[in-house]
């Protein structure tokens, strides 16, 4: 056997380590990260010079006297347009309430679904693992666009409340913010109750006999065993559910009113109907920078929870 | 099933004790370190052509890393490993002359027991007709023939463990190493392969060396024992040597059941020793004590089955003789043994065979009794 | 969990839990197949709304489109999230691993705006003409990071000492992959492709911004459409979908059930045949 050989055997998985780290992270970097970069730089610029074609993103053809150059040129007026008109303040409050009011129904009305899927029958359980994921297969928009029909004021769900006799007068509740609530616990609902069904399912269920044995009634048991035990489950869920919820688009627009503020669709306005770049890139690095928080929070939970496995 | 002949006895085979003999592998001052962790520190083993090796030792002591460190998975933070002659640094583990077990068997759950066996010569290039009758020779060594088109999950837990030996016997490597080979086979099935594998090392003439926790597996196969704890090698001998002369407390703890008795030497006569043990405030006369030195502090250890008890003094003619009262007995079916209180807080183990059926003993609970040992019984262990 | 009786309000809480996920779409399954143009009332059944759709060029155009960048971008973001799931499982610490898997996971939570806007601003600052391959490249931008998150799921499930075992016998590193790993991760590499092929059939927000122009996708296609009011026409766009998907995901189950109903015979069987 030839020493050469193998050094060189080994120098190439090396190297084969190295490009197979490269080729997904240059990806990543390229139109993930640099992304950023670019919005960062747009939201500190005039309107005139960012619309397109608009200046090189920083003028690296100068060296770092460009680079110096580029600086000296930003500007903060579109973040101090933020502060002035109160819309966008207001818009980022409701955004964050809508969501985290949405996420606690969730949770309530995700739970126990979740638990009754974990204590049903083990032949059951595959089916209806299944008939959780498959709305999650089916498109986004077609789930939120079925509850128009269903909610407007001569929709189903006032034609079957009338025609019980419960109620007299339609139900006002398409485009106003119970609408928002209703799709999105209806869309993220299969992100909270995988989570939640995972960290059920894994229990030891000796547990609760344990607690049970040991004098704890059922109830309680409940909620000093079994609850605190899936206490991962509902972080993941909740952030699962949260995050997108904050810049959600579609179902304030679908949904929503004219009352309904969120985030998601004022960047949308204002890029597509206003076409002022560099405020919709602003209210972009605001909203990122509320959300990323919670999004880091989320990696390392996402993390922790890997190496545990 | 028939019974077939048992075979040569083994003959005696002992090239360590040679100073000519050039060890086969040899670790030279390995040190592998995860992090901040030490899990092996600087060591150095020499193992010989042939041999079967073991290293002992419990959970997180350093032996799985060693195992590692030769196939290939891990490289030595610091030192060397030589195979042959030749420095194994910077050579992946797939060209690498040895091969490796693995606890989990490991076995490509797609491919049919064929196709895993084939698996290492497809590797070489060997031409398909001579893997065709590679294949079906070891098939035949580990008698699993009518399995040869099964796919494992089609297969008992021993038997996926032959298709385990077999593959990597399969490219008849320079060194098979075994990685907790039998750790999850029931115990009679574990002892017939136990056999099984020194058969087959004596007839393939292969250098074997296994990892294992379980001191009989190693007492039952190795030629020699390295008894590891916490990155280093504390004794390294014939499973035998282990036994009767372990070289420290941690060794005659860790294999076997020992008493020991502390102590300082009161005087050395060449070869012989006596101990002043404080607890009995009695002396212990030991033959062959090895080179101690008096007035320094020792153990005295002795097996719990080379210990007698009488109810009369036995004459003390050239024995020790320690008085003691019958605090507990143990029934174990083929011996019983005896917990003898010998001071406020020491109680001395003594197994006495049952060599009658009757139910009642001679010696039974509280008796006034005599314990003695023969001066050349046990050792002075001064580390 | 062990098992114990079901209690009624277990039953009561799934059957409330899925009548609430599935009630929707079966209205609008059932509404698309409705003789009447006005969405409430019944008007007999009738598949009219089918054959009008199938008159519907534009709508055609779209649909095509959108299988197109789906294929693709499905496809790449396989190939790249399976690269990516090898090196968040396989290999272990390196300079910069952090910042790797925040990129992974952030675009799983982060919201479809500002992903849509950064991914145009991108574009532009290359001067890259919009259209089908910009939508593409920001369809298999996100969708690699499901596919690497359910990849990996199936990499840490699997004993790595397969791929020890592998090179033990002799098999060099990209081989082994080839010949031990995929195949055993292959169900969750099925499945991290369908994942990303209907995250882009589904997404609309993203499409609106990278598309340039002649590069309609369906779910803008539809969106447009439903601002201007539900029509009984687009229930049957929507049914159609559901109906692929359903088939898809069904199919797929049934396999992997029966695969997994052979392997228990065997297994029972080698057990059985142990016994004597």
């Amino acid at each position: 056997m030839d020493r050469e050989v193998h050094s060189q055997a080994y120098t190439k998985s090396r190297l084969g380590r190295w490009a197979l780290i490269a080729v997904p992270y240059a990806w990543l970097l390229l139109f993930f990260l640099a992304p950023f970069v670019i919005v960062f730089k747009i939201s500190l610029s005039e309107v005139v010079v960012s619309i397109p074609p608009y200046q090189p993103v920083i003028d690296w053809a100068n060296g770092l006297a460009g680079v110096l150059d580029t600086a000296r040129q930003w500007s903060f007026d579109n973040y101090i347009w933020l502060t002035q008109d109160a819309i966008y303040f207001k818009a980022y409050l409701s955004s964050l309430q809508i969501a985290l009011i949405a996420t606690a129904i969730t949770l309530v009305v995700g739970y126990p679904i979740a638990y009754g899927m974990a204590r049903a029958p083990k032949a059951w359980q595959p089916t209806l693992l299944m008939l959780i994921i498959l709305p999650f297969w089916t498109s986004f928009l077609i789930r939120v666009y079925a509850w128009i029909g269903i909610l407007k004021n001569e929709g189903l769900l006032n034609q079957v409340l009338m025609s019980l006799g419960l109620i007299s007068d339609p139900l006002i509740i398409l485009n106003t913010n119970a609408a928002v609530y209703i799709g999105i616990v209806y869309s993220y609902l299969p992100f909270m109750v995988l989570p939640l069904y995972s960290s059920l399912e894994k229990m030891d269920g000796s547990l609760i006999e344990a607690a049970e044995d040991l004098g704890c009634p059922p109830m309680k048991a409940f909620w000093q065993v079994t609850i605190p035990l899936s206490v991962p489950g509902i972080i993941a869920g909740c952030f699962l559910v949260f995050i997108p919820a904050v810049g959600e688009f579609v179902i304030p627009d679908i949904l929503g009113g004219s009352e309904t503020l969120m985030i998601g669709k004022t960047l949308w306005v204002e890029f597509f109907r206003n076409r002022d770049w560099p405020v919709a890139s602003a209210v972009a690095v605001v909203l990122l920078l509320i959300l990323v928080i919670p999004i880091v929070l989320f990696q390392r939970q996402q993390e922790k929870q890997r190496e545990a496995a | 099933m028939a019974k077939k002949p048992i075979g040569p006895v083994r003959r005696a085979f002992a090239p360590w004790e040679d100073p000519n003999a050039i060890p086969f592998i040899e670790f030279r001052n390995v040190t592998k370190r995860f992090g901040d962790f030490v899990a092996v520190d600087n060591l150095s083993l020499s193992i010989y052509e042939r041999e079967f090796h073991a290293l002992l030792g419990g959970s997180g002591c350093g032996k799985t890393t060693m195992m590692r460190m030769l196939a290939g998975f891990e490289t030595p933070t610091e030192g060397q490993i030589l195979l042959d002659g030749q420095d194994l640094a910077g050579i992946p583990p797939y060209k690498r002359p040895v091969n490796m077990m693995f606890q989990s068997y490991a076995l490509f759950p797609h491919m049919t027991v064929e196709a895993n066996i084939a698996f290492g010569l497809k590797q070489d290039g060997m031409p398909a007709s001579e893997i065709k009758s590679r294949v079906d020779e070891m098939l035949r060594l580990v008698k699993l023939e009518p399995f040869a088109k099964r796919k494992p999950h089609q297969l008992s837990g021993g038997q996926r463990q032959r298709v385990a030996l077999a593959r990597s016997l399969a490219k008849r490597p320079k060194v098979l190493l075994l990685d907790e080979p039998l750790a999850a086979l029931d115990k009679k099935l574990r002892e017939e392969t136990q056999l099984e594998l020194m058969t087959l090392q004596e007839d393939l003439r292969m250098t074997f060396l296994i990892v294992t926790h379980d001191q009989e597996e190693a007492m039952t196969v190795a030629d020699r024992i390295s008894v590891m704890d916490h990155g280093h090698i504390r004794q390294v001998a014939t499973p035998g040597e282990i036994y009767e002369t372990p070289n420290s407390r941690f060794v005659a703890e860790f294999i076997g059941d020992i008493n020991l008795f502390s102590g300082q030497i009161s005087e050395v006569n060449e070869n012989d020793a006596r101990l002043f043990c404080t607890v009995l405030g009695q002396h212990i006369d030991i033959q062959g004590a090895g080179k101690v030195t008096a007035g320094s502090n020792a153990a005295f250890a002795i097996r719990p089955e080379k210990v007698r008890i009488s109810l009369d003094k036995p004459e003390p003619s050239n024995a020790n003789v320690i008085p003691g009262e019958v605090w507990d007995i143990a029934y174990m079916g083929d011996v019983s043994i005896y917990h003898i209180k010998i001071a406020e807080t020491e109680t001395v183990r003594a197994v006495v065979a049952n060599t009658t059926r009757l139910v009642e003993r001679p010696i039974t609970w509280d008796d006034k009794i005599w314990l003695s040992w023969d001066r050349d019984a046990g050792v002075i262990l001064t580390k | 969990m062990e098992q114990r009786k079901i209690s009624w309000f277990n039953i009561t809480s799934l059957v409330l839990g899925f009548s609430f996920l599935y009630l929707p779409i079966v209205i609008l399954v059932i509404y698309s197949f409705n003789a009447s143009r006005l969405v409430t009332v019944w008007g007999g059944f009738s598949t009219k709304w089918y054959v009008s759709l199938l008159n519907n060029e534009q709508m055609l155009d779209a649909a095509w489109v959108t299988l197109r960048i789906g294929f693709t971008s499905a496809t790449l973001a396989t190939i790249l999230g399976t690269l990516a799931a090898m090196v968040l499982a396989r290999q272990g610490r390196f300079f910069g691993r952090t910042l790797f898997s925040g990129m992974i996971y952030a675009p799983l939570v982060m919201p479809e705006v500002i992903l849509g806007l950064s991914l145009l601003l991108l574009f532009v600052a290359m001067d890259q003409a919009r259209g089908f391959w910009t939508i593409m490249i920001a369809h298999t931008t996100f969708a690699m990071c499901y596919v690497a998150v359910v990849v990996q799921s199936r990499l840490a499930g699997f004993d790595k000492s397969l791929e020890e075992a592998a090179m033990d016998l002799g098999c060099p590193p990209v081989k082994t992959f080839f010949h031990v790993t995929l195949p055993q991760i292959l169900p969750g590499v099925a499945a991290g492709w369908m994942l990303a092929f209907t995250l882009s059939l589904d997404d609309l927000v993203i499409a609106s911004f990278t598309t340039g122009p002649g590069a309609t996708t369906l779910p803008m296609k539809i969106y447009s459409q439903v601002r201007l009011g539900v029509t009984p026409e687009i229930n049957a766009v929507c049914t159609i979908l559901v109906g692929i998907v359903t088939v898809g995901v069904i199919t797929a189950s049934l396999i992997t059930k029966r695969q997994q109903l052979q392997r228990e015979r065997d297994e029972r069987m080698a057990f059985a045949a142990n016994q004597h």
